[in-house]
């Protein structure tokens, strides 16, 4: 199960190499998404939609807000 | 999947637009609601006299007051309608609850286009967690949407 996060939490995950994944659509994340975040839409998470990230690095899943 | 640093950000892209942090993406310095929402929008607190709210708020030209609570989270609102309620009436008593707010981080000329579609004159503009950042009026959306209409 996920850990949650919060803000200044993310920020020190990030400096230390986490990656950031937004699993909102792809038109959402096109139009915008927290820098250096990439795209990985929650409806595509799968094996092969997530063979490029590091599994030695912490990863940091995010949408819109919590509604 | 297999990955076993797996962390969870519920507040999401929302607050961290809300606080200032980098973001990218083709509306990423396009005007937000969050720019566009007046701060100085009247507020009440729960226990405050209806009458006594409406004599503020008339005063200062609105037609309108937000229900917060002491950490400045939105409870209600107070309209016309309920500005002219029994004036002993507490803020709590007659104010409409939860009304919809929306994040500042929503795209201007989008909400300008979404607030005429639907008939809204205005909406609550707040923080993730719920806290006040203004009010925005349709005028205001449109007038400044189509200032800054450069970035669609």
């Amino acid at each position: 199960m996920p850990k949650q996060a919060f803000r200044y939490e993310v920020s020190e995950l990030l400096d230390s190499g986490a990656q950031l994944v937004e699993v909102l659509p792809r038109e959402e994340y096109e139009e915008e998404h927290i820098a250096g975040a990439i795209s990985i839409p929650l409806k595509a998470m799968d094996r092969k939609t997530t063979a490029g990230l590091d599994r030695e690095a912490p990863v940091i899943v995010y949408c819109q807000d919590y509604l | 999947m297999g990955f076993p640093q797996v962390y969870d950000y519920p507040p999401g892209k929302a607050d961290w637009s809300a606080s200032g942090l980098s973001m990218e993406g083709t509306l990423a310095d396009a005007p937000t609601i969050g720019d566009a929402a007046r701060q100085d929008v009247p507020t009440c607190a729960p226990a405050e006299k209806v009458g006594t709210a409406r004599e503020r708020v008339r005063e200062a030209g609105w037609d309108r007051s937000v229900v917060v609570s002491k950490e400045g989270v939105v409870l209600g609102l107070l309209r016309e309608k309920e500005l002219a309620a029994d004036p002993e009436a507490t803020a709590e008593e007659a104010m409409r609850n939860g009304p919809t707010t929306f994040r500042p981080d929503e795209p201007l000329e989008k909400m300008a286009k979404r607030m005429r579609e639907r008939g809204a004159s205005a909406i609550l503009v707040t923080t993730p967690d719920g806290k006040l950042v203004g009010l925005l009026s349709r005028e205001d959306a449109e007038r400044l949407a189509a200032k800054t209409s450069k970035f669609w």
